[in-house]
C-alpha cells in the first residue's frame, strides 16, 4: 500500500501537470478561432451531451499548417538550428569537459562549480547581458576597435550569428556536464595501452578517448538540441527578422494573433516532432545503463 | 649437460637485452629508484619482486616510455631508449588492470597494435587467430571484454600484447585479480607460452611465490633498490641479506656473534647458558662479529627425545601449531623466549600426530643447514 503512495504521487503529478494540459491543448487545435472570451469554439456544455461536441471538432488547423509555408519553414529553420548549435556547443564543450577530467583531482570540484555558476542567475539577465556585449555600441565591437582589428562595428545583434552565441552559451552546461562524466570514468591505462600497442597521442584519442566519450556525448547532443528546438527567449532577444523558429512563430500565433486553436496545433506538432529524439535520448541512457552492470 | 641449461648472466660473452646503467628516478623529493644496475639477457623470464611502494612498478614504466629516468641510461639491445616514446618501442606490455578496450571485441583488441603497424589485412586474420589459438581464446573471438571471465580476460591481454612479437614483454602484476588456483594454472600457461614464443618477459609482481614459480631469475627489490638477482633456488637457500631471507618464504632468525671454529665453521653464541650454534658459512666473518643465522621451518627437525648426532639441537615447548593439511607448522618456544618454527610434511593422518600443544620437544639441524648473514 505505502509502495503504490510512492508510485502514485508522481503519476498524479504527471496526470495533473502534463496530460490534463495536453488534453486541453489538443482540444483547442482541434477547435475553431472565435472573437470570444476564451477565443475558441467550441466550448463544452454538458447540455448538448459528448457527441455533439466532439462532431463541433476537426484537423482544419493542422491542414493548414501544411497549406502555408511558413510553418513547415519554422520547423525546419528550427531543427536546423538546433543541429548547428548543438555542433557547436559540442565543440566548445568537449575541449572543456576533457580539462576538467584530466585536471588534478583536487581542482575538479572548483571547476565543476565554475560549470554550473551561471545558473545562479537568471537566465533571461544572463541573454539581456549579451545584447550589450553584441549590440553596435557593444562591449566586443569597443573591444574590437580598440585593438584596431576593425573600423566598422560589426552588426551582430538581430542576426543568427547572435542566435548561434547565445543558444552555446546557454546550453554549454548541459553539454560539459555528461561528456565530463564520461570522460572521468575513462581508465587512464587505457590510453597508455593504446600507446604502449602504436598509437599516437592523437590516435590513442581518436580510437580510445572517443568512442569510449561517446554515450556522453550523445546524451549531452540530446539535452542540447530538444530543448534548443522550441527556444523562444534568445531568439526573439538575440535575433533579427530573419531568425525564423518555430517558439517564435508559436508566441505570435498566441499572442499577436490571438488564433489559440492554430498556435495549439503548432505546439502538438512541435511536441509530435520533439517525440523522436527524446525516444531516441531515452534508449541511449538505457543502453548506457545495461552497459554499465 | 651445461649445454642445455639457460643461464647467459653467467656467461661473461653473452650480450644483454636491457642494461640499465646506475639508472635513478626521483619524484620531487621521493627517490622511487636509487642508482640501479641491472642486465635481463634475451629469452629470459626476470622477476621483479617486492613489497608495494619499492619502485618495481615505476622501474617497468620506464621499460615501456611512461616514465623517462631522472638520470642514468635505459639500453634496449644495445641502443639507448630515453627519446624513443612508447609507440615506437618493441616493448609491450601487459596491464594490472588489463586495460582491454571495452567498446572492441576480442578480435579486435587483440589486432588493435596489428592495425597500427598498417600490417595487411590477411596477416593481421593470421596472427590475431595464432593469438587465439596460443591463448585457446577461439570460442570467444567475437565476444565483447565484458562477456568473458576474468581469466579469459588476463589471457586476452597477454594476446594482445604478444601479438606484435615484442622483443619484451612487461607483465604488471599480471595474476593479481585471478583466485588462487585459476591464478596457480596460469602460472605454468604464462611459462609455456613463454617458452613457445621465446619472448623475454619482464613480470613485476608482489607475490613471492608467483616469482619463484615463473622466472628464471628474481630480483629482490626495496626502497628503490636492488637486493639480489638470483635464480629461485638461490634466492630461497642463499639470501644475501636478512632482508631477503625474511621476504622470501618463512624463515627463523636467530642473533648471535660469529666466532670462527675450523675451516669455514663458526661457532654462534646466541645466548649464555646455551651451548654455541654450529655454522657452515663461505662467508667469512670476523670473530665476535654481529650476525644472524637464517633457517628455514622445514631444515628444522622436530623430536621427543634428544637426537645423538646433531649439529645443533635446542629443547624447548610447543607453543601452537599450524596445521595445513599436507604439513603442519610447529611454534616451539625457547626458554630464552624466543620461538623458533620448525615444519615437518604430515605422512600419518592427524590423529596420530606425534606430539601437541605444551609438549616439550627437541629441535635439531645440521651445520649446512641455514644461512650465517651478516646484520
Amino acid at each position: 500500500m505505502r509502495r503504490f503512495i510512492l508510485i502514485a504521487i508522481p503519476y498524479v503529478w504527471l496526470l495533473a501537470l502534463f496530460l490534463v494540459p495536453f488534453a486541453i491543448v489538443l482540444k483547442i487545435s482541434l477547435s475553431d478561432a472565435a472573437i470570444a472570451r476564451p477565443p475558441y469554439f467550441p466550448q463544452f456544455d454538458w447540455a448538448e451531451g459528448i457527441a455533439a461536441f466532439i462532431a463541433e471538432l476537426d484537423f482544419e488547423n493542422f491542414v493548414w499548417l501544411t497549406e502555408d509555408d511558413l510553418y513547415w519553414k519554422a520547423y525546419l529553420s528550427s531543427v536546423k538550428i538546433a543541429v548547428i548549435s548543438t555542433f557547436f556547443t559540442l565543440l566548445a564543450g568537449y575541449p572543456i569537459a576533457y580539462g576538467m577530467a584530466r585536471a588534478p583531482e583536487e581542482w575538479r570540484p572548483t571547476l565543476m562549480m565554475l560549470v554550473i555558476l551561471p545558473f545562479w542567475t537568471s537566465f533571461l539577465i544572463r541573454v539581456y547581458a549579451w545584447m550589450g556585449i553584441l549590440s553596435n555600441e557593444g562591449f566586443l565591437n569597443q573591444f574590437l576597435m580598440w585593438i584596431g582589428v576593425i573600423s566598422e562595428p560589426l552588426t551582430i545583434l538581430n542576426t543568427n550569428s547572435a542566435v548561434y552565441i547565445g543558444i552555446v552559451y546557454t546550453y554549454l552546461p548541459f553539454m560539459i556536464l555528461p561528456v565530463y562524466s564520461a570522460l572521468e570514468r575513462l581508465d587512464g591505462s587505457l590510453i597508455e595501452a593504446a600507446e604502449d600497442l602504436g598509437c599516437s597521442r592523437l590516435t590513442a584519442f581518436w580510437l580510445v578517448t572517443v568512442p569510449l566519450s561517446k554515450n556522453g556525448i550523445i546524451a549531452g547532443s540530446f539535452l542540447v538540441f530538444i530543448p534548443v528546438l522550441g527556444e523562444f527567449v534568445i531568439p526573439s532577444l538575440l535575433g533579427g527578422s530573419d531568425t525564423l523558429m518555430i517558439g517564435k512563430v508559436l508566441w505570435e500565433e498566441f499572442f499577436s494573433n490571438r488564433d489559440w486553436p492554430v498556435a495549439s496545433a503548432v505546439a502538438v506538432v512541435l511536441l509530435l516532432l520533439l517525440v523522436i529524439p527524446i525516444v531516441l535520448f531515452q534508449r541511449n541512457q538505457q543502453k548506457q545503463q545495461e552497459a554499465e552492470q | 649437460m651445461t649445454a642445455s641449461v639457460f643461464e647467459p648472466w653467467n656467461d661473461p660473452e653473452a650480450k644483454p637485452l636491457i642494461h640499465f646503467q646506475n639508472v635513478t628516478k626521483r619524484y620531487g623529493e621521493f627517490t622511487a629508484i636509487d642508482n640501479l644496475t641491472i642486465d635481463i639477457y634475451e629469452r629470459e623470464f626476470y622477476a621483479l619482486l617486492g613489497p608495494s611502494g619499492c619502485g618495481k612498478t615505476t622501474l617497468m614504466r620506464m621499460l615501456a616510455g611512461f616514465e623517462t629516468p631522472t638520470e642514468g641510461k635505459i639500453f634496449l639491445a644495445g641502443q639507448d631508449i630515453a627519446p624513443v616514446p612508447p609507440n615506437k618501442r618493441a616493448v609491450n606490455m601487459m596491464f594490472q588492470s588489463y586495460a582491454l578496450f571495452p567498446h572492441l571485441s576480442i578480435w579486435e583488441n587483440i589486432a588493435f597494435g596489428l592495425k597500427r603497424e598498417r600490417m595487411p589485412k590477411h596477416d593481421i586474420n593470421d596472427r590475431v587467430e595464432e593469438m587465439l589459438r596460443l591463448t585457446r581464446l577461439e570460442k570467444f573471438a567475437r565476444r565483447k571484454p565484458h562477456q568473458i571471465s576474468g581469466g579469459q580476460r588476463q589471457r586476452v591481454a597477454l594476446a594482445r600484447s604478444l601479438a606484435k612479437h615484442p622483443k619484451l614483454l612487461l607483465l604488471d602484476e599480471p595474476l593479481g585479480a585471478l583466485d588462487k588456483k585459476l591464478r596457480q594454472d596460469t602460472q605454468f600457461e604464462l611459462m609455456d607460452i613463454q617458452e613457445k614464443t621465446g619472448t623475454t618477459f619482464v613480470i613485476v609482481t608482489h607475490d613471492q611465490e608467483e616469482a619463484m614459480t615463473v622466472a628464471s631469475r628474481v630480483a629482490v627489490m626495496d626502497h628503490g633498490k636492488i637486493i639480489q638477482v638470483a635464480t629461485p633456488d638461490r634466492i630461497y637457500e642463499n639470501p644475501n641479506s636478512v632482508y631477503v631471507a625474511d621476504f622470501i618464504g618463512d624463515v627463523n632468525l636467530i642473533e648471535g656473534t660469529a666466532k670462527l671454529n675450523g675451516s669455514e665453521a663458526y661457532a654462534m653464541s646466541w645466548h649464555e647458558g646455551h651451548a654455541p650454534l654450529t655454522v657452515k658459512s663461505p662467508v667469512a666473518f670476523s670473530d665476535g662479529q654481529k650476525c644472524h643465522l637464517a633457517i628455514r621451518p622445514e631444515k628444522v627437525s622436530i623430536s621427543a627425545e634428544k637426537p645423538a648426532d646433531a649439529d645443533n639441537a635446542v629443547q624447548g615447548r610447543i607453543l601452537d601449531i599450524a596445521y595445513l593439511g599436507n604439513i603442519s607448522t610447529y611454534h616451539v618456544e625457547l626458554p630464552t623466549g624466543a620461538v623458533i618454527k620448525a615444519q615437518t610434511a604430515n605422512t600419518r593422518r592427524i590423529a596420530r600426530r606425534a606430539f601437541t600443544w605444551e609438549d616439550t620437544v627437541w629441535l635439531s639441524w645440521t651445520a649446512t643447514a641455514g644461512v650465517l648473514l651478516a646484520d
